[in-house]
């Protein structure tokens, strides 16, 4: 029961503040709004008993990135006002595609027999989380620091100034 | 009543159709990128999630959500890069206002 209430609460602060971000007229306010939403994602990865991965998503997600997102909204002023018409013309065709994809997906998702398994996650997460990338999943880690540094390297070339 | 796989996959396929909508509606490339984000925190909800409910012994769901974590911050950093670079050589952020390339 309390781990319903709970999934029903995190749930609510996922999507409500999503919901701000995609519709608000203030990209601040959507910025903002992105917050919440990634906090709430940090505790349904709780709720599903994956603290690391919680841990690294509040460091990279609510930290880094929206933090990210602020600074080139103040940077690259003009885009930001109230009065500025912020949707395009395709918010009817949004609308059908989105919720037709969405309607889709539940009901693929509701349709499906599952292959549960029962079982319990290893005691400590970081410890396994630290053995799987250094044993079998040792391509993936190696690929993703490489391309963490090329796309590094990549955005100081594309942001800098032209000299 | 508990808390099964499918409530997971429910709230991750709203919060990506969430961000989808947010794609093709927003004008401004910023909040576009604010859509992708949310879509792949959808997609990182479902990783974790089947990890925990489908293949509890292994944590190869955690791997993959840290791993889509990592392109994430890398996909930020290269988006906002182009956008600074796009503002700073067409004065607008605006997707709908660039067009240099079409005929």
């Amino acid at each position: 029961m309390g781990e319903l209430a709970a999934f029903i609460i995190l749930s609510a602060l996922t999507l409500i503040p999503a919901v701000v971000v995609v519709t608000s007229g203030n990209v601040v306010r959507a910025a903002m709004s992105l917050i919440p939403s990634f906090l709430g994602v940090t505790g349904l990865f709780v709720l599903l008993g994956a603290e690391f991965v919680a841990g690294i998503q509040i460091l990279i997600y609510a930290g880094a990135i929206a933090v990210l997102i602020l600074f080139v909204i103040m940077l690259t002023e003009g885009g930001t006002g109230l009065a500025i018409r912020q949707l395009n013309e395709q918010r009817l065709p949004g609308i059908v595609v989105a919720g037709a994809l969405t309607i889709g997906l539940v009901v693929l998702v509701l349709r499906t027999a599952w292959p549960l398994t029962a079982g319990t996650l290893p005691a400590s997460n970081v410890t396994a989380i630290g053995t799987a990338f250094l044993t079998d999943f040792i391509l993936a880690f190696e690929i993703s620091s490489l391309v963490l540094l090329v796309s590094l390297v990549g955005a100081l070339v594309i942001a800098r100034k032209e000299v | 009543m508990t808390v099964g796989l499918t409530h997971y996959l429910v709230v991750a396929a709203l919060l990506f159709g969430l961000g989808l909508y947010g794609i093709l509606t927003r004008r401004n490339a910023v909040a576009i990128l604010m859509g992708i984000e949310l879509m792949l925190n959808a997609a990182n909800i479902n990783l974790v999630a089947f990890n925990r409910y489908v293949a509890p012994a292994a944590v190869a769901g955690h791997v993959f959500a840290l791993v889509v974590i990592t392109l994430a911050a890398c996909e930020a950093a290269v988006g906002l890069a182009l956008v600074m670079a796009v503002y700073r050589n067409l004065e607008t952020i605006h997707v709908d206002e660039i067009n240099l390339m079409k005929w």
